[in-house]
């Protein structure tokens, strides 16, 4: 699997706290906005960088993301644009782990070879493709295997024990939980549901486990952080975009970058002396 | 081509036609899929199933569909004797209730409480509507905003059978987007809901099910025909839009090789590099949209292209992927007609045989003439006239420059 990856787990675990993965849509609103967010993105607390790309259909996310990529094709955005993105900011940042988000068909358009190559130039550590199930990820497995990349895999609500062992063969990085079944950005999850999710991935498997979907505020994400491993988001940051794509754009989702991730870094802590 | 392949053994175990089909769907899908597919089964091998659809396509959808000799036609063209199946004679007036009955009794079998569907100009949605009504089950169907404003009969018939349609604005809001917001309702609801999709594509199993249920349209045209002119036919054609009436008709003649298969796509206002046509397999290339690899209309990049028809149930980017599969190995052949050529196809068809064919089968009309030539006077086809064309009435009025 990636390095990168997992320094950074094994970091977020000797210091005892739960990472942030923050996820942006390449190329929203624009390629040099995006970048200016993008680079900033360490400094305010994002532990891993998912940086999706645009698709016509995203038929498994919210309104807030569908837009998003709209907003990204519109500013011609593209496979190839988002991973000049990743390679400009690998230019800036050594060590914070990049993770590509998006759908199958512009990657098998790029061909998963070609992928591969351009995912390795450009510094990018792995890939999550939403339709993309272990049942049809072998020949992109077989293209990354040689460049040490990830393919991270997706559990949901309906992942029983069975399921769960066809999604672990050859997952690497992280598991992502989605842990609602639904949409990007929708409804968010119950903390007890998502506890004895966890306790059934770690019997499963050594990966670290990243919390995602309908994560929106401070306090929701350090629920979360109490019992993951990393709490994704997205549709929040996202929706600091949409809400004017000014110049004022970077610093805004930079800030609400900087509220979650205080909240994810000091949510055991606080934990502690709440009890 | 392997001379003796067994055609009934496809798709495979993975779902694949060849490279094509497959299951291309969010991980909170699978499981939904994976059972889908132990119920499928389990289904086929209960009598009481087929039982129950044969009962429901006898007295409730009207079945057998007569085969008729389009004899003034045939006179037209001068060629190869024309035959129609006349699948526009079902109750709601398309093939796509044979699809509708089998999925919908499949849901209740499953023990599901509701029925989601996507719907371009109607068609399906009506028929999905008109069965769920009739099983007394729940049904929301998902139609592109610019669709309920162009198709507003069939979203007043949707309504009055009892169904909510819910227009879709995300995206172009047409079919495709029709199709996300329906998968996207089915993840978030995946215990009570089940998604019946409107033809032979989507994640496997959905293209082989969609299949046999319209195989009802093949079989039946097969025994016609034998007992009707002593022999199978020289050709069979159908349109084809996601292609479910076309492989309905196309699947019982497969392993027939002396029996040429034509599908005609919708090449709208011609297939070039505009991309003002809904002709994926003539004038698009492979990808992976909406759980299955097929062709597609897209760029470079693999974003998907919104496509034209003036048909609206041709006016898909994608196709099924039994189609691609038959294509790349040669056993069917897919020609294209315009926008212009179905206009003039419909009027013709009107005047000759006294029917009124819906805009879609207006496709394979427009090429019917070019192959009755080319068999020649004792040939044979069979042409699928999958729908009827009242609810294209306005559609062609508006092309024809005529207020109605």
């Amino acid at each position: 699997m990636s390095e990168r990856l997992s320094t950074r787990f094994a970091a977020l675990k000797r210091e005892g706290r739960a990472g942030l993965v923050a996820y942006i849509m390449a190329s929203d609103p624009d390629h040099e906005t995006c970048f200016e967010i993008l680079k900033g993105l360490p400094a305010a607390g994002a532990d891993v960088i998912e940086l999706g790309f645009p698709f016509t259909d995203p038929m498994a996310d919210g309104p807030s993301i569908q837009k998003a990529a709209q907003r990204a094709l519109k500013a011609g955005g593209s496979l190839g644009k988002t991973l000049d993105l990743a390679r400009r900011f690998r230019e800036t940042d050594k060590d914070t782990p990049l993770v590509l988000m998006g759908y199958a068909n512009p990657v098998e358009q790029m061909t998963h070879g070609v992928f591969a190559e351009e995912m390795a130039k450009a510094g990018a550590d792995g890939v999550i493709l939403v339709d993309l199930p272990p049942e049809e990820d072998g020949d992109l497995r077989a293209a990354f295997a040689p460049h040490g990349l990830s393919i991270i895999r997706l559990a949901t609500p309906t992942t029983d024990d069975k399921r769960l062992t066809k999604v672990l063969e050859g997952a690497s990085g992280f598991l992502y939980y989605v842990s609602v079944a639904g949409v990007t950005g929708a409804k968010s999850a119950k903390t007890d549901s998502v506890s004895s999710a966890m306790q059934r991935f770690k019997r499963a498997t050594p990966l670290p486990v990243a919390v995602g979907f309908g994560v929106r505020e401070p306090q929701a994400a350090a629920e979360i952080a109490r019992l993951a491993d990393a709490v994704v988001v997205g549709s929040a940051f996202v929706d600091e975009i949409s809400a004017g794509a000014g110049p004022e754009a970077p610093g805004r989702v930079l800030h609400k970058v900087k509220l979650l991730s205080e909240a994810v870094r000091t949510a055991r802590a606080t934990e502690g002396m709440r009890a | 081509m392997d001379a003796r392949r067994n055609w009934q053994d496809l798709p495979d175990a993975q779902g694949r036609f060849g490279k094509f089909g497959g299951r291309f769907v969010a991980e909170t899908l699978m499981p939904l899929v994976l059972d889908l597919e132990r119920e499928y089964r389990a289904a086929q091998a209960d009598p009481a199933f087929a039982a129950t659809m044969d009962d429901f396509w006898t007295h409730y959808v009207g079945r057998p569909s007569p085969l008729y000799f389009a004899e003034r036609l045939t006179e037209h063209f001068g060629g190869a004797k024309i035959y129609f199946k006349r699948d526009e004679l079902n109750h709601t007036g398309a093939h796509k209730i044979n699809n509708c009955l089998g999925q919908v009794l499949l849901a209740l079998r499953m023990g599901k409480t509701r029925i989601i569907a996507e719907t371009g100009a109607g068609q399906h949605g009506v028929a999905t509507a008109t069965v769920c009504a009739r099983l007394g089950l729940p049904c929301v169907v998902f139609m592109g905003a610019t669709d309920v404003e162009r198709q507003k009969p069939n979203v007043f018939r949707m309504k009055l059978l009892g169904a909510e349609v819910r227009p879709v604005t995300s995206g172009a809001a047409t079919l495709k987007d029709a199709m996300n917001e329906a998968l996207r309702d089915w993840v978030t609801n995946v215990h009570d809901t089940f998604y019946c999709i409107g033809t032979a594509a989507g994640p496997h199993p959905y293209p082989e099910l969609v299949r046999d249920f319209q195989s009802i349209i093949g079989r039946e045209a097969r025994a016609q025909i034998l007992e009707r002119e002593g022999r199978l036919p020289d050709a069979v054609m159908a349109c084809i839009g996601g292609g479910s009436n076309a492989i309905g008709l196309f699947h019982p003649f497969l392993d027939d090789e002396d029996v040429k298969l034509y599908g005609v796509e919708a090449a709208g206002h011609g297939i070039d590099e505009r991309f003002e046509h809904s002709a994926a397999i003539n004038g698009g290339r492979p990808g992976v949209l909406h759980g299955n690899r097929t062709y597609l209309l897209q760029n470079e990049d693999g974003q998907i292209l919104e496509g034209h028809s003036i048909s609206a149930g041709l006016d898909y980017p994608g196709v099924g992927p039994e189609h691609s599969y038959l294509a790349d190995i040669g056993r069917a052949k897919y020609l294209a007609a315009t926008d212009e050529e179905a206009l003039a196809a419909f009027q013709l068809c009107a005047k000759l045989e006294g029917i009124l064919p819906a805009l879609e089968p207006s496709h394979a009309l427009a090429r019917v003439g070019d192959i009755a030539k080319e068999i020649g006077k004792d040939g044979l086809i069979i042409m699928n006239l999958c729908g009827r064309g009242d609810k294209d009435v306005f559609t062609v009025a508006d092309a024809l420059g005529v207020k109605l």
